[in-house]
């Protein structure tokens, strides 16, 4: 089954004239580049009410089951939506942790209950989804989280702390790795993973401040908080498994998500479109050779990244390290990114210093905020250095 | 549109075959030892073996079929390429396939159909083509004095000393042109070798003074200016295509040391300052592969058009820096054995500096890009 080339161009069109439609205003206070930078009621609702319109025009989770409020059609059609959000710069579709990476996998291993129970409340952005992986002790090493899970009956009971929980203050569940057996002999083994509900007693979230100057993520306490056995996804033990599962979605094999936009996508184009108009020397900074030549390293770097998505389909050109480019992918996106921002900065010369609030900030800081919000991507997920280490390891075969 | 603008990259299966087969005839036929051998000789190669390379069609891949050619293109040339700079093999099939599509492109199927039958027989083939180490130099000052004789000489010829063909561009009435002249024309002290940092390549000056070109040699009109302008592409891509090859294969010598060398009781391949820079190294090869055959993609039969130049030209600036990346690091990570004749990392520093030089390095490409792009 595929569509058609006239079903692809009606179904575009459709869209784009919904989108004109029903882009909402500007709401006159700052709305979140990603999902990690929702930080208060006001950003909250106005996102909850924009993914809640878009599902319910049947442009979100499209390729996801019709019987849990998807559109049981092929993927394709999702991909177009997709492309329209980017092109008419449509807010975000806010519910990531959901859609995006706890939707799939309940998609791909959940039971039939779970399907039911949750995957509507994720599209519709009734149910707001939150990670509980990280601890303050245990970042990059997550095999050895420490948050306690003991069984009590037809519950279990949850002790210890998690960090940097994004939107832990506004979710109604979370993807929770926790340990149910410290005696395990690998520190994997012990591992288990619950669909857990936030809104039990013994569950306190706190706010932190980012660097950006919101609270978009949490400290999460867990002191005898009680939730029912039947949160456990799949088996005791099976945790870790089910969490590399989830690290899969989040770091960018996009088959499977329900689509929307997840984050203001900024592109080398943008960049240089909003540079047109700045002096260096006197002259517009792209006529300058030395800056020239930085762009064109990065417009390089950008298309390479473009072409390896291309040359990753080409079985006779990924024979030597056949998953390289795959794994590498993350990395490569992210760090790119990152270094881009940080030129765009670079290149607005004394108003490179300018923040958010400021009346002559570019864009109203958008490039320095930007910029900071890169490093959720290259931190979160897996730290640039951790994701370097499985390339050399798994790709490379060099040694630990 | 966007400044990343044509993304394609398709691969034939001609192109897939002809890549397997490359590689493994450079497994076989060029180990590293062979390679070795050929370091100090006066050709640079072994011609038994560029027999071997004729007898499988490889002078003829991009040549009409009218000219004994398979009609394969410039596309099907580079997996070629790819697989001999994975090898370190010389020979000079660079110089004459950029030869004969210089004649091909500005002389026409018809006109120049048996010489290059020849080529395709296994003739070998060099363009005459700087006067000076500046690649972007447009000036031309070898020129036919009015008896129809050479006046003037070129440097950093290629292959010069195996070539039995070379194809001289000159300036005609105040235009390019090209003057074929065969190597029994030249005096016997017309050809100084330079020497080269890269011991498996050749090339020299030659002074072409003295030398008659029969009319039928001359080459001349608009079409000159249009194969000149892609032989500078042509050349860039596959330098390229041979600079990532070597760039794989740099890659592969220094992840053998880093998991047999011990220090400090373990592997130096478990310390993250010589893994991240090698997974750099691995992310750049990757890059490199994908801009080689993405510009290989875009070549087509005729002149190359606007997309085809940028990616040529991106391939090149990439890939040069890439070997030059792998081949400092190969050095340094093989500590006081890098530093010996006998580490292999030496040939791919070597390598690394000649592919730079080759057709513009990668600033003078990046500044060529910078107009296209921004402009
Ligand atoms: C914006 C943002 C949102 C986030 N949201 C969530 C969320 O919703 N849920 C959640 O669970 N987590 C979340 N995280 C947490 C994130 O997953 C962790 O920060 C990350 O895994 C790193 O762990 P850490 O902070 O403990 O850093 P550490 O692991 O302590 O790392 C510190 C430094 O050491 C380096 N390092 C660590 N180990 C190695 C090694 N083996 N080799 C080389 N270098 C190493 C790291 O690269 C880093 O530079 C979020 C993070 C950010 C920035």
């Amino acid at each position: 089954m595929s569509i058609s080339k006239q079903e692809a161009k009606d179904f575009r069109d459709q869209v784009s004239a919904w989108m004109k439609e029903n882009k909402p205003a500007d709401p006159g206070f700052l709305l979140p580049q990603t999902f990690m930078e929702v930080g208060d009621e006001r950003q909250l609702e106005f996102l909850r009410e924009w993914q809640h319109k878009v599902w319910s025009a049947g442009y979100l989770g499209m390729a996801w089951p019709e019987e849990y409020g998807g559109g049981g059609m092929e993927r394709g059609y999702q991909a177009i939506a997709d492309q329209e959000m980017r092109r008419h710069a449509v807010p975000i579709c806010f519910n990531v942790i959901g859609l995006g990476w706890a939707g799939p996998l309940i998609i791909d291993m959940g039971t039939e209950r779970e399907k039911a129970r949750y995957l509507k409340g994720i599209l519709s952005a009734e149910d707001i989804w939150c990670q509980g992986f990280s601890e303050p002790d245990h970042g990059s090493d997550l095999g050895n989280a420490q948050t306690r899970a003991v069984r009590d009956g037809d519950e279990y009971v949850l002790n210890g702390q998690k960090i940097w929980t994004t939107m832990g203050n506004f979710a109604r569940y979370m993807i929770l790795l926790a340990r149910t057996n410290p005696d395990a002999a690998r520190k994997y083994d012990g591992l288990s993973y619950f669909l857990a509900p936030m809104n039990v007693p013994g569950i306190e979230t706190r706010p932190i401040r980012k660097i950006t100057g919101e609270y978009g993520f949490t400290e999460t306490f867990f002191t005898d908080a009680r939730i029912p056995a039947d949160c456990l996804m799949g088996e005791e033990g099976q945790g870790w498994k089910i969490a590399m599962q989830t690290l899969q979605y989040e770091r960018g094999a996009e088959a499977g998500a329900a689509g929307g936009l997840m984050m203001v996508r900024v592109t080398i184009d943008d960049m240089i479109e909003e540079l047109r108009d700045v002096a260096r020397d006197g002259e517009p900074v792209l006529k300058d050779p030395v800056m020239r030549d930085q762009l064109v390293k990065m417009i390089m770097e950008e298309k390479s990244i473009a072409l390896g998505d291309r040359r990753a389909r080409v079985p006779a050109l990924t024979s030597d390290y056949p998953h390289s480019l795959m794994l590498s992918h993350k990395l490569r996106t992210t760090e790119m990114t990152r270094r881009m921002r940080q030129f765009a900065i670079n290149l607005q010369g004394a108003a490179g210093g300018l923040y958010v609030g400021d009346p002559e900030a570019r864009q109203g800081g958008f490039w320095q905020r930007a910029y900071f919000n890169s490093f959720s991507a290259t931190i979160g997920g897996g730290t640039s250095q951790v994701q370097a280490n499985i390339v050399a390891e798994h790709i490379l075969g060099l040694p630990k | 549109m966007s400044v990343i603008g044509n993304t394609a990259l398709s691969f034939s299966e001609e192109q897939a075959m002809l890549l397997d087969v490359a590689r493994e005839f450079c497994r076989k036929k060029s180990p590293i030892a062979a390679v070795r051998a050929q370091l100090e000789t006066g050709s640079g190669y072994d011609p038994a073996l560029w027999d071997e390379m004729v007898a499988l069609g490889w002078t003829g891949i991009a040549l009409p079929e009218s000219c004994g050619g398979s009609g394969m293109g410039m596309a099907t040339v580079v997996p070629v390429v790819e697989a001999m700079g994975r090898a370190m093999l010389g020979t000079p099939l660079i110089s004459t396939t950029l030869a004969a599509q210089l004649l091909l492109r500005a002389g026409g199927e018809g006109p120049m159909e048996s010489v290059l039958a020849d080529i395709a027989a296994g003739a070998t083939a060099t363009v005459a083509l700087l006067e000076n180490a500046d690649w972007g130099e447009s000036r031309i000052t070898c020129t036919l004095d009015a008896g129809g004789v050479l006046q003037g000489s070129k440097k950093f010829v290629a292959d010069a000393t195996a070539a039995s063909l070379f194809v001289v561009v000159i300036e005609h009435h105040g235009a390019p042109a090209l003057a074929i002249v065969r190597a029994g024309q030249l005096s016997g002290d017309a050809i100084s070798p330079h020497t080269l940092i890269d011991q498996t390549r050749r090339s020299a000056s030659v002074n072409f003074g003295g030398v008659a070109v029969a009319e039928g040699d001359l080459i001349t009109g608009g079409a000159v200016v249009t194969a000149l302008r892609d032989l500078y592409l042509l050349g860039a891509l596959l330098t390229a295509a041979e600079a990532t090859g070597s760039a794989a294969s740099c890659l592969d010598t220094i992840v053998d040391y880093l998991k047999t060398r011990k220090q400090f009781g373990k592997l130096i391949g478990s310390y993250q300052a010589l893994k991240h820079p090698t997974v750099d190294i691995l992310t750049a090869v990757d890059s490199g592969r994908s801009f080689i055959y993405h510009a290989a993609t875009l070549l087509g039969e005729g002149p190359l058009d606007r997309d085809a130049e940028i990616a040529c030209r991106m391939a090149k600036a990439h890939a040069t820096e890439t070997l030059l990346y792998a081949g400092d690091r190969a050095v340094q990570f093989h500590g006081g054995m890098g530093f010996t004749y006998e580490c292999d990392a030496q040939l791919y520093i070597r390598r690394a500096q000649w592919s730079q030089q080759q057709y513009g390095d990668a600033q003078h490409h990046r500044k060529r890009l910078a107009s296209l792009l921004l402009d």
